[in-house]
């Protein structure tokens, strides 16, 4: 019998036929990155493999210079008789599932996902596996999202308030991900908006790169009173920092599945929560898994023992892997400028 | 329903007071009187009608969401409060309701003593028809716990500007038995003369921390000092022969201390006491104490009192294992007049002659500490502990009498709590803002190579210090069991409490009172952290 298609070993998922990592925590020879968050995207790999897409953040990130090879959705890569292909992921711009196949055996690693078509980051797709590896980030039944648009809604009619009351608006979310689904999703916009510098050097690498977004500009050198009535774009390191002082007075907005729970908003000291994930909820999580077909579940980050016990309680073999995603700190200082 | 919804989703979203007073004032001036009624129970604690037992809620939720229990259990876990994990949990409603709040009190009122069939169904209609904030606002209401981060200052300040009265006046009017079934708003609020609500207490003066040093305060002979009375902050009323007794969480107690029944004769007509209930003596069979001069001036310890705190009927063996008293240490009416704007000094010794001619050995005046320069007294503190007090309260015999915690007259000076140096060893996730991170935390101690757990504690890290220690949780977790994780012992606090007890219950067979961490320790390894032993000889020199 031969080795298992995938393996999780300490340095990451391991494809022992082909020698590749998936998302590997420990500098390897070989990586496959589903996405570049930099829980899965992490430094130190001699060559990387991703999605086009992730190309300009990868560099920004990891390094001008590193050895990357970038695929479409879809684009076969065979090494040493497996065949490697990348699926949309819909969790970021770029962001993959990766499927792996050995003559008829099927195992996908999903990395991040979401079900929920945000308009920029691609809808998901379903890939039918035997086993399938998957986050549960939001792995309880009391996560279930709004729709996009109701929340999208709500944070119009708290920026309509702010305006009202002379204040200016600060939304916070992560600077890869949920600020340009935030962009993309509030237009026409109501008022100005401003970035922060780590949001205004991702959305100008991933304008450079050719995605529709439109310019936004950085909040520096701005006349004060501009900020009256604007809604500032920021990521979720802002919150609590000197830089927040220029726009005073404020209210602060927060965007992350974590809100739909009010003791996560109240622990904050954060003004408004808006309930916007780029994770799976609850339900799609369950349907995903059931539509994949997979008999054999991996479940690597989030509520993990609890989501596996579910999923055997269902009848879907199930098992808790350690891992060490699911710690997104995006912001780095060389890009948290301004 | 949707109204009193929106202004708790108001409430809950912002942190800065005079928006809440805001929120509060725009929905008292809005909402129709029937409702606001029922708001103002609400807030000041009083709870609504108890129709569903909290298993039901869960139960029928459970069903309805189809969910087994382990599973709600660890939602539950996660969110930290059974109203809100119900109210996510349930499937997305469909309909809308545009019941008001007092309509809905009302149906619910109805229900009482309905057959457990009609409860589900009405239950599970309301589910169907609110909005999922609506659902877990109204579950707070269904399970009688609705704390929302608004203090009942900030309520009788709303009510106050919205109604144009002083604070003061809505604070007595608010206070003592009322029910919304059958007084209206505008009856309790705008009623001129509430000298028919006989029972009424005045709002407890409150004391802040000293800071600084006492020398601060000015000149010694110009305050009073007390000992700090470790009971129940209490004022005890009669009016036209009538006694109530309330504690500071105003719940009426009248009944829960028979002992105190007698006063209705001995003190006269139209007065009002502020004092603390303790227990005291009788002696204990015990030679050691026997020999004790203080004996009989000190109170028993805290825990022997909280044997008479939740207890519905008083039987004959508690009151003569735990008889208590009332240590009497300000007046704030006499003959049926306010006196709360007399000198402390006035109401002290118009306190000294009720007590003096009540006679009776449950009323005791809380003695004057004798000091004349602030190093005396510095001295006399040194004997709390002996004495079974908690250290001093200081007031400035100019005083009056304020309402609510307020700095300048009334000050208390704690002693240092005692503590040891403990190991952690299980954890558990917070509730409401902390229910996101492991918080709550059992301590150990060693006994020989083993580890006693002794305490429980969740105050005193800062915030960074709370989630270095839910990092290592959640690394270092050994065993989980339900939702509590058993941590690899490494990690040392100096745990701080304010007195030890023996305990059967504990398998230390000790119990401390307020632990908290004063410290995390890093520079110390686990192996060096306290003994049983050393706890031992902590309750030795404490009792």
């Amino acid at each position: 019998m031969s080795s298992p298609l995938l393996q999780f070993t300490s340095s990451g998922i391991f494809c022992p036929d082909a020698g590749v990592y998936i998302d590997p925590w420990k500098p390897v020879d070989r990586a496959i990155i589903t996405h570049a968050h930099s829980d899965h995207a992490r430094p130190g790999n001699r060559n990387y493999l991703a999605h086009k897409d992730s190309e300009s953040i990868l560099r920004l990130r990891l390094g001008e210079d590193i050895s990357l090879q970038t695929v479409a959705y879809h684009e076969p890569i065979d090494i040493n008789g497996i065949r490697f292909s990348l699926h949309p992921a819909g969790h970021i711009v770029g962001s993959a599932q990766v499927r792996v196949e050995r003559s008829g055996e099927v195992w996908v690693a999903s990395g991040d996902y979401k079900i929920q078509d945000d308009g920029f980051s691609g809808p998901f797709e379903v890939v039918k596996c035997n086993t399938f590896i998957t986050e549960s980030t939001f792995g309880l039944p009391i996560y279930k999202w709004p729709a996009q648009k109701l929340v999208m809604d709500e944070i119009r009619g708290w920026w309509q308030q702010n305006q009202v009351e002379g204040k200016a608006s600060v939304l916070m979310g992560y600077a890869l991900g949920k600020i340009q689904r935030l962009i993309v999703n509030l237009q026409p916009f109501i008022g100005p908006v401003f970035a922060h510098g780590a949001v205004f050097n991702v959305n100008q690498r991933l304008r450079d790169a050719g995605h529709n977004l439109p310019l936004i500009e950085f909040a520096s050198n701005i006349e004060k009173k501009l900020f009256r009535d604007a809604l500032i774009l920021a990521p979720p390191s802002a919150l609590g920092s000197l830089w927040l002082k220029r726009f005073e007075p404020y209210s602060t907005g927060y965007c992350s599945g974590w809100m739909a729970v009010r003791g996560a908003k109240n622990r904050r000291a954060i003004d408004r929560g808006f309930v916007i994930s780029d994770h799976a909820d609850w339900n799609d999580l369950n349907s995903t898994i059931s539509e994949t077909g997979a008999e054999r579940v991996y479940v690597t980050h989030g509520f993990t023992d609890t989501f596996a016990k579910w999923l055997n309680e269902k009848g879907i073999e199930a098992h808790e892997v350690k891992t060490e995603y699911g710690d997104e700190q995006e912001e780095n200082t060389a890009e948290t400028i301004g | 329903m949707k109204r009193f919804t929106d202004l708790f989703l108001r409430l809950d979203r912002t942190n800065k007071t005079n928006e809440k007073v805001e929120a509060l004032k725009a929905y008292f001036l809005a909402a129709p009187d029937e409702d606001k009624i029922w708001a103002l129970a609400l807030f000041t604690g009083r709870r609504p009608p108890g129709v569903f037992k909290r298993g039901q809620l869960q139960e029928w939720a459970l069903e309805l969401a189809g969910i087994p229990e382990w599973l709600f259990r660890e939602s539950y876990g996660s969110v930290g409060d059974l109203a809100e994990t119900i109210s996510l949990i349930l499937p997305t409603s469909v309909s809308s309701n545009e019941r008001s709040l007092h309509e809905w009190f009302r149906s619910l009122i109805k229900l009482k003593g309905a057959s457990d069939e009609d409860k589900k169904s009405f239950l599970i209609n309301a589910w169907r028809q609110l909005s999922p904030y609506e659902v877990f606002v109204f579950n707070k209401l269904l399970m009688g716990s609705l704390r929302i981060g608004v203090s009942q200052t900030l309520v009788i300040r709303a009510i106050g500007e919205a109604v144009g009265q002083e604070a003061a006046v809505i604070s007595h009017r608010i206070m003592g038995k009322w029910d919304p079934l059958t007084v209206s708003f505008h009856d309790l609020i705008h009623a001129e003369n509430s000298a028919d609500l006989l029972s009424q207490p005045y709002p407890f003066y409150l004391a802040y921390a000293i800071e600084g040093e006492l020398e601060d305060l000015g000149e010694a002979n110009e305050w009073f000092a007390e000992w700090k009375w470790d009971g129940i902050r209490s004022q005890l009323i009669v009016r036209k022969g009538q006694l109530f007794t309330w504690s500071r969480g105003e719940e009426l107690v009248t009944d829960k201390f028979p002992e105190l029944h007698p006063l209705k004769t001995r003190v006269p007509d139209g007065t009002v006491i502020d004092g603390e209930i303790l227990c005291f003596g009788p002696a204990r069979n015990d030679n050691a104490l026997r020999s004790d001069p203080l004996r009989d001036d000190r109170p028993m310890p805290f825990n022997i009192l909280q044997t008479r705190i939740g207890r519905k009927n008083v039987t004959k063996k508690i009151l003569t294992e735990a008889p208590v008293v009332l240590m009497a240490y300000d007046l704030l009416e006499y003959a049926g007049k306010d006196l709360r704007s007399e000198t402390q000094q006035q109401r002290r010794s118009l306190l000294e002659i009720i007590v003096a001619n009540a006679q009776l050995p449950m009323l005791r005046l809380s003695p004057l500490v004798d000091f004349k320069t602030w190093d005396e007294l510095r001295e006399a503190h040194k004997q709390s502990r002996e004495r079974g007090a908690e250290g001093f309260m200081i007031k400035r015999k100019q005083a009056t009498y304020q309402v609510g915690r307020k700095k300048g007259d009334w000050w208390k000076w704690k002693v240092d709590p005692l503590s040891v140096d403990a190991v952690l060893v299980y954890a558990q996730k917070g509730s409401g803002r902390r229910s996101e991170l492991y918080t709550d935390y059992t301590f150990a101690v060693w006994e020989g190579d083993k580890l006693i757990p002794f305490a429980k504690a969740y105050s005193g890290l800062t915030d960074l210090e709370i989630k270095e220690v839910d990092r290592f949780i959640r690394q270092n977790t050994l065993e989980k069991f339900g939702p509590v994780r058993t941590v690899r012992p490494e990690l040392v606090f100096e745990i701080g409490f304010e007195g030890i007890n023996k305990s059967t219950r504990h398998k230390s067979g000790i119990a401390v009172r307020f632990p908290r961490m004063l410290r995390f320790r890093k520079d110390k390894p686990a192996k060096e952290a306290d003994t049983l032993t050393n706890l031992r000889s902590i309750l030795d020199a404490f009792e």
